[in-house]
């Protein structure tokens, strides 16, 4: 069975490797000082579908994503891996979106592709690292949701088989299709670029990425289409202004405090082995750890 | 996560290297692949951006995957059971990974589904590859059988074989036996010829790397009843018609993720591989040739993974106040660790372009008649490769056994534990100046080329080409070292009448010779022409080492006696 697979992903800075400039003086992001990566989880993700792919013969996998027209970069990365083509979704309307309009532009943009029978994405990015935009276009698509997936164990006759990673152990569910699943770090790592993909696609473009090219190679990803990238605004999607952007988001950020951790408390243990077990059940019993 | 492609910005420096136009133009035969395959490279720029971003899949590969198992792999290692030998955990993970990535038969044509990459760049992998896990090298490196199969083996063998290569099935080359080390001239295993063409192979061989391989090269006698070399030819053994089992695997000092097998070949069919009596004299020596270049960027990995442990660790120990560097006695081993390291790199690029001219041409003339110019220069790059292959094998993998045990050294007590990398390191690196011909081996292959002048050729070759002025008092010292050098050989070659081994006796210290004088000239031209800071440090630092190693070889030259000779005899 051939199936139309959407990814979800986002460019997000590199929070993992945060220097001393990552934070501005009043507490944002200073985007600028890290570099723009592939949500970690959304690669988790991308693996998911490129494997259903490998499946099911004929398969499509597009990759979605909403950002600044420079996201085409993580278009690229998903091609590389086995995507076949992708979608930024791109319009200073959309700017300042909290997760309610960003998933409501999505959600859109979803429509506008039409036909898919599986939406997969990335549990959360880590930079809100909120797990809301997932479950919220599900919401407005209204298909049923997986969350914290682990693995698509199965997808046959209508159905999808997901194996999810919960607190305290695994669960497997089925659900109809289409669906969308989020999927967990805790999934199998992506694959890495493929080295003939990377020379064939390595001048696949957004129309607003044409300019830079030479006359050359513009006039090879003229000539062959699976080099054109889309790139898509508000209009083009039907979204409601109203439902956008900074007018659409409920969320306002009052202030942003940078907290300093300082250690305040410290206890001395007897080398007991008694002792030490209190410990960590106290430690297990606050969620300290565990 | 580090790229251990990106970390490296020499690795780059190299990679834009004036002759890499020639290379690719020749290699690419006016780009009309791209007509053909929408991978291939429409123009130059185009093919080095290709290498470049490829060589980046290789170093992120490297720096994470590969680089985080080779501790399991070590610890792991692989198994056999019932004939058939299971890779450790990690080198499994290892193999897919560089299959997804399309990292296998990357120098073959695209015809059959490699990449068609030059040499150079593919050395770079392998020498990226060996700094993350060295054992791993072999088994990725073995795609360059490949090599030897699409020059020797025909048109209906390059259809079956080559396209499972380059899909990610592994090979093996067979030589080793029992009673036929270094000498192969003394292999055994018997080959016989079946009505329908096909041939059986029996008997055993030992030592041979990754022996459970998909596709094996295999050396053979087909010629019943000789002794020699020229009784002996190569053959093809696939796995999937059986008839080969792996008897024993090694337990091994290092490169232990990689299996050393002792096959046993109960009349397994094999079909020949070019022609009777050519497999060694010209095969297996073409085959031993690209091997030792992989050897050499295996080497040249090692050296760097030990520099990196070294430095990271005087950084970071502290003794008497402060960080162990600031000592001279550790932070000159340091510099000595990196000029080897930088010098060895600069012979194992210039080696591997001369390789890559010669065989372009080669594979030209497959399918077209050379002009009497091409031919020429065929020649002076067969010559020229042919001269340093030995040469980096050689001094290279001497000069990361030197780097590993110093960095052992640096290491201090910690050094000799199994939580540091470097003893790792040291064990993995002792096999790079064993396999494909000892250093010994090595040395017998260079000193043909000190006698016919083909080093001092190179030497007045980079004599003549422009340096920045402040590397100019090196050169001088340079042709100082020439002096010496050309002293030495008239000295030996006066003496041998004397005693007819003092040639062989001194060949090693000649070799060396010509080794340290080409290197820092490499140094000097690379740093030049790459504006390297760093290089152009490691030229002092090496022109110095150069400098002593020369003399004290000269002076031993000098003032041997022929007649002392007796006195080494066993």
């Amino acid at each position: 069975m051939s199936l139309n697979i959407i990814v979800l992903a986002k460019q997000v800075p590199d929070t993992r490797n945060v220097g001393k400039d990552a934070m501005k003086e009043d507490g944002t992001i200073n985007r600028a000082a890290l570099t723009a990566i592939f949500n970690p989880e959304d690669l988790n993700a991308l693996e998911q579908a490129i494997r259903l792919k490998e499946k099911n013969p004929g398969s499509t996998v597009t990759l979605l994503t909403m950002g600044l027209p420079r996201a085409a970069e993580i278009i690229r990365e998903a091609i590389y891996r086995g995507a076949d083509t992708g979608i930024v979704l791109t319009d200073r309307v959309l700017g300042g979106a909290d997760t309610l309009a960003t998933s409501y532009s999505l959600a859109q943009a979803v429509k506008k592709i039409g036909h898919y029978d599986i939406i997969l994405g990335g549990r959360q990015a880590i930079d809100g690292d909120t797990a809301q935009v997932g479950p919220q276009i599900a919401e407005k698509l209204g298909i049923p949701q997986v969350t914290y997936a682990e693995e698509i164990v199965d997808l046959s006759n209508g159905h999808v088989i997901v194996k999810r990673r919960l607190e305290h152990g695994v669960e497997t569910v089925k659900a109809p299709l289409p669906c969308v699943v989020t999927v967990n770090g805790s999934a199998a790592e992506c694959r890495p670029r493929n080295a003939k993909r990377v020379m064939k696609y390595k001048y696949a473009v957004s129309p607003s990425e044409m300019d830079k090219l030479s006359d050359q190679v513009k006039a090879i990803v003229e000539k062959r289409p699976e080099l054109q990238l889309k790139e898509w605004g508000a209009a083009f999607v039907e979204a409601d202004p109203e439902q956008i952007g900074l007018p659409g988001s409920p969320t306002k950020v009052k202030a942003i405090e940078n907290v300093v951790f300082t250690a305040k408390e410290s206890r001395r243990l007897s080398d007991n082995d008694a002792e030490i077990e209190d410990l960590v059940k106290e430690l297990i019993a606050n969620h300290t750890i565990g | 996560m580090a790229n251990f492609y990106t970390d490296n910005p020499d690795l780059k420096l190299h990679l834009s290297h004036p002759l890499m136009r020639k290379i690719v133009e020749l290699k690419e035969r006016g780009f009309s692949d791209a007509e053909k395959f929408d991978y291939a490279p429409i123009n130059f720029e185009d093919a080095i951006d290709n290498y470049d971003r490829v060589l980046e899949i290789v170093g992120d590969l490297c720096g994470g995957l590969i680089h985080d198992n080779a501790e399991g792999v070590d610890h792991e290692g692989p198994t056999v059971k019932d004939g058939r030998v299971t890779y450790a955990s990690g080198t499994l993970e290892n193999l897919e990974a560089c299959r997804k990535a399309g990292l296998m038969g990357m120098a073959m044509p695209r015809r059959f589904g490699g990449l068609n990459f030059p040499i150079t760049p593919y050395i770079m992998a392998a020498d990226i590859v060996s700094r993350a896990d060295t054992g791993f090298e072999n088994l990725w490196g073995l795609q360059d059988c490949a090599e030897t199969l699409y020059e020797f083996g025909s048109k209906d063998q390059h259809e079956r074989f080559i396209p499972r290569v380059c899909q990610g099935e592994t090979m093996s080359m067979d030589l080793t036996e029992p009673d036929a080390g270094s000498d192969l001239q003394s292999v055994m295993l018997k080959a016989t010829e079946q009505p329908d063409g096909t041939w059986r192979l029996n008997g055993v061989k030992r030592f041979i790397t990754n022996g459970d391989s998909d596709i094996h090269l295999v050396l053979a006698r087909s010629e019943e009843g000789t002794t020699d070399g020229r009784g002996l030819s190569m053959f093809i053994y696939d796995k999937r018609d059986g008839g080969v089992n792996v008897r024993r695997i090694e337990n091994k000092m290092g490169i232990k993720g990689s299996p050393t097998c002792e096959l046993v070949y109960k009349n397994a069919k094999a079909e020949l591989c070019g022609s009777r009596r050519l497999g060694l004299i010209k095969y297996v020596m073409a085959l031993m040739n690209s091997a030792r270049l992989g050897i050499a960027a295996q080497a040249v990995g090692v050296s760097e993974i030990a520099y990196r442990e070294a430095l990271a660790y005087a950084r970071d120990r502290k003794q008497f106040g402060k960080a162990i560097i600031e000592f001279p006695a550790v932070y000159e081993m340091l510099a000595v660790m990196k000029a080897k390291l930088d010098a060895s790199r600069c012979l194992l690029y210039e080696t591997a372009r001369y390789v890559d001219v010669y065989k372009a041409y080669e594979d030209i003339s497959r399918d077209r008649s050379l002009s009497a110019e091409e031919r020429q220069e065929m020649k002076k790059y067969t010559r020229l490769a042919d001269a340093l292959t030995p040469m980096v094998k050689g001094m290279g993998s001497e000069y990361c056994n030197q780097n590993a045990y110093d960095c052992i050294q640096i290491h201090g007590g910690s050094g000799l534990m199994k939580d540091y990398a470097c003893e790792r390191v040291y064990r993995d690196a002792r096999i790079t100046s064993i396999y494909e011909g000892t250093t010994q081996l090595q040395v017998v292959a260079a000193i043909r080329h000190v006698t016919t002048g083909t080093y001092k050729g190179l030497m007045d070759t980079y004599a003549a080409m422009e340096i920045s002025p402040e590397l100019k008092p090196i050169a001088d010292r340079c042709a100082t070292m020439v002096e010496l050098y050309e002293k030495a050989i008239a000295t030996v070659n006066e003496r041998k009448a004397e005693a007819p081994e003092l040639g062989d006796f001194m060949a090693r210290r000649l070799v060396e010779m010509a080794g340290n004088i080409i290197m820092t000239y490499l140094l000097i031209t690379d740093a030049s022409r790459y504006s390297s800071e760093s290089m152009a440090r490691s030229a002092e630092v090496y022109c110095n080492l150069a400098e002593s190693e020369v003399t004290r070889h000269s002076e031993f030259i000098e003032k041997f006696s022929p007649a002392d000779i007796a006195c080494y005899k066993a």
